[in-house]
């Protein structure tokens, strides 16, 4: 009797995953999901890839070899729109799962029913926009941010893209009121907002923002639905309508988007940057108040993606002025990044690495950001690749880099062991010299005059592109080094619970790898180890 | 295709300063605003160029200096105030000195008024239409039949060979040097954006409505741009290209396609 309540009491204390596919089928756990998260959109990084690739590979030389203009434009729109929202934004939603709940002392996301619903709209989401390459008329030619007239020529596609973004703005919104909930409801009574680490408040902030964004963004498509079907004429002209409204309203949904984008990377290389400097992150609280500025300011910025549309001398002067005061709280991010690192021991395993080159490149697409925002400028750089430089620049060593400087930071928390540090470090170089191949020419494509978006070009922009070709070769094949990686994750030493030489935070109190269940009462830890941002320590 | 690799891979090998197909920079033009426009872009890319030797320069020195392999203990300094005062204070006083200009030269950019010639430019899929206001004439302007050519898939044409490929089209744009050109901009279909370089206009198509930009070339020349806003499939192929002309030569171009010549064109540079 005793021996049956002991092991009731035994399988309820410490129950793991179910076993198979119905562990990840109805899975509520927080790190199952992220798990699916960051795979799914590591899957999607590779399809999303390979798209550039083919963009790469027609445009490596004058003339036409591979494909038609018309499947070169549907590669171009599910480039970005693969990227953007199944790549990028998914990866930083896995992160969030993984590490919230552990870095606020937290059992578990607040709605983990929502959060296995907020996943599996994913896989549905991409897999009716994929579905449309095979259609009448092929995938949506676009260009991801769907200008109408354009858009209502795509052909069977057209009610598919509407409903794939549909889903994918349930997910996100879905997923940024979990994250919301989970930052102000779960956290250890110790921890208050101002103790909170870094990624955690530039997530709550982005969560912000998606919650106020994605449904401007399922208003304005679901507009282009009722426009193509049910005879409205929200942006046709001969109805009375205003194509250019659409730019409006796609962009005031689009930039918030770019710091949706951007924000966590500052969170993940706030955490990267003081653990391998040995040195606490300089202007914590003035790291908080620059990024909720810049989700402010990410709201009245808008139009500086419309300067050559024909818009009041006033409007653009409001927007340039706008946009350019964006560039103070980023570079007081930079500032204290580098405040951080100076005077302290610095030590540059896989993840400081990335994270010094993100702080390096991005702040590259800084800079090429603050030339934009001056209109007569931007009149010339408007289409042109310089745009599409500058705005790899901030996503590709940007937020992708951040990304895969989390995954090497906290993969030996999440599998127990260390990785192969070698491979890392290779996989980082090759990253980063073929990430500057393949971008940095485009600058002076764009300088030269060629527009993006095109699938041939005039000879005279033959060599930069020949360049930018072989470093996407590049960049591509030394991804897969990372699956590699991945793929040998649990055959390095065993990693201690704090993992890193330098390491502070909730996170790293609980062994490696982390067992399912983390934090099930509140947290009674050394306060000098989870609040190192506490000033009585 | 072999070949085209195997020459694109020895201009390569072979680049120096003085192949001009390498450009790296954005053209100064030849209207006065096209170079207010460069002189903007280069002062913003040389403060640009200064915030980052100071950036990067601080972590550079940080990152040969503090490293934890040359045994160094790490400081534990978190915060100052005042630092961080001051590097918000700087850049806002930095940013002014931009936008200053920036602002005269967009005040310049939007007066087109008293106008010399008005042409309406309207988009099509794929290719422009120009009518010339008070000289009533008109016309479209495409893709040059050899570049079309060679633009087909596997065409076997190398583009090499092709004068100014896809940037050439069967008529161009006529303008007399020195002339105010007020361009009226609309579409027929989709968006579209006309963008010559030289002129530093670029300004969208859009159907049900006219956007307005002018120029005012000074030097005589061929000038050649593209379509810049995606227009569908063949967005790349539709090429803009403006002869600036002499006033004479404008006047006898005008005469010789049946426009209307009440208004003779001198040079007013």
């Amino acid at each position: 009797m005793t021996t049956a309540v002991a092991d009731a009491h035994e399988a309820h204390d410490h129950h793991g995953p179910a076993t198979g596919i119905r562990r990840w089928l109805f899975t509520t756990n927080h790190k199952d999901i992220g798990t699916m998260y960051l795979v799914f959109s590591l899957i999607m990084f590779f399809i999303g890839g390979a798209m550039a690739l083919v963009i790469r590979s027609e445009l490596a030389i004058p003339g036409l070899q591979f494909v038609h203009p018309e499947f070169f434009n549907q590669m171009t729109t599910m480039h970005a729109l693969i990227m953007v929202f199944g790549a990028v934004m998914p990866a930083f939603v896995g992160l969030a799962n993984w590490m919230i709940p552990m870095q606020i002392g937290g059992p578990d996301m607040a709605l983990p029913r929502m959060n296995n619903w907020s996943f599996w709209i994913l896989p549905v989401a991409f897999g009716i926009l994929l579905s449309t390459l095979f259609m009448p008329g092929g995938a949506p030619a676009s260009g991801w941010t769907m200008y109408p007239p354009l858009v209502l020529q795509t052909g069977d596609a057209f009610p598919f893209l509407i409903f794939s973004v549909h889903l994918m703005g349930l997910s996100s919104i879905m997923g940024a009121i979990n994250i919301i909930v989970t930052i102000i409801n779960m956290r250890t009574p110790e921890m208050t907002l101002i103790r909170m680490p870094m990624f955690v408040w530039t997530w709550l902030i982005t969560a912000y923002l998606l919650l106020a964004v994605m449904p401007v963004l399922a208003g304005a498509v679901t507009m282009l639905l009722t426009d193509q079907f049910f005879g409205t004429s929200f942006f046709l002209a001969a109805g009375g309508g205003d194509p250019v409204m659409f730019q409006h309203i796609f962009w005031f949904f689009g930039h918030p988007e770019v710091y949706i984008m951007i924000l966590p990377a500052f969170g993940v290389v706030s955490e990267i940057i003081p653990t391998f400097s040995r040195k606490p992150l300089f202007g914590h609280d003035a790291m908080v108040y620059a990024t909720a500025s810049i989700a402010f300011l990410s709201f009245i910025v808008w139009s500086h993606h419309m300067f050559t549309v024909g818009m009041p001398l006033s409007a653009q002067l409001f927007f340039m002025f706008a946009t350019m005061l964006i560039a103070v709280p980023t570079g007081v991010k930079v500032f204290n990044w580098v405040a951080t690192m100076w005077r302290g021991a610095m030590s540059f395993e896989t993840p400081m690495l990335f994270a010094l080159a993100f702080i390096f490149l991005f702040t590259i697409g800084g800079f090429s950001g603050l030339m934009l925002a001056i209109v007569p400028s931007d009149i010339q750089y408007h289409d042109s690749y310089f745009v599409v430089a500058h705005f790899h620049y901030v996503l590709v060593p940007g937020s992708i880099f951040a990304i895969m400087a989390a995954a090497y930071y906290w993969l030996p928390k999440w599998t127990g062991h260390y990785y192969d540090e070698t491979a890392g470090k290779v996989h980082f170089w090759l990253s980063t010299i073929f990430v500057n191949l393949t971008f940095f020419p485009m600058h002076f494509l764009g300088l030269a005059g060629m527009p993006r978006r095109i699938p041939d070009y005039s000879t005279q922009f033959a060599d930069f592109n020949l360049v930018a070709s072989i470093g996407a070769m590049g960049f591509g094949l030394s991804q897969l080094i990372f699956v590699y990686v991945l793929l040998t994750a649990k055959k390095g030493a065993q990693a201690t619970a704090g993992v890193w030489d330098g390491s502070k935070g909730l996170e790293w109190t609980v062994p490696s790898p982390a067992p399912y269940h983390t934090f099930d009462e509140p947290v009674h830890v050394d306060r000098s180890v989870a609040f190192p941002k506490d000033p009585n320590v | 295709m072999i070949r085209n690799i195997s020459t694109g891979l020895l201009g390569l090998a072979w680049a120096t300063a003085a192949n001009a197909d390498w450009q790296l920079n954005m053209p100064r033009g030849v209207t006065e605003l096209s170079a207010e426009t460069y002189e903007l872009h280069m002062m913003a890319f040389w403060v640009c160029t200064a915030i980052g030797l100071l950036v990067f320069g601080a972590m550079i020195i940080s990152l040969l200096l503090h490293r934890k392999s040359k045994g160094v203990a790490a400081a534990q300094f978190r915060h100052s105030t005042g630092v961080e005062i001051l590097w918000t204070a700087i850049p806002v006083l930095i940013l002014l000195a931009m936008a200053v200009p920036a602002a005269r030269t967009m005040i310049k950019l939007e007066d087109s008024r008293n106008p010399d010639l008005t042409i309406v430019v309207t988009g099509y899929q794929w290719k422009w239409h120009y009518r010339y206001q008070d000289q009533d004439l008109a016309f479209y302007s495409s893709l040059a039949r050899p570049s079309l050519e060679a633009r087909q898939k596997n065409s076997g044409i190398d583009p090499f060979d092709v004068e100014n490929y896809l940037r050439d089209v069967d008529r161009p744009l006529v303008v007399p040097v020195g002339a105010k050109v007020r361009v009226l901009l609309t579409s027929n279909d989709v968006l579209h954006a006309w963008w010559v370089p030289d002129f530093a206009i670029k300004k969208d198509a859009i159907p049900g409505m006219v956007n307005e930009m002018w120029f005012q070339a000074l030097k005589v020349g061929t000038y050649r741009g593209q379509c810049a806003e995606l227009c569908g499939k063949d967005h790349g192929y539709m090429p803009v290209v403006v002869e600036v002309v002499e006033a004479e030569a404008f006047n006898e171009w005008v005469a010789a396609n049946g426009g209307v010549t009440t208004r003779t064109f001198a040079d007013n540079r």
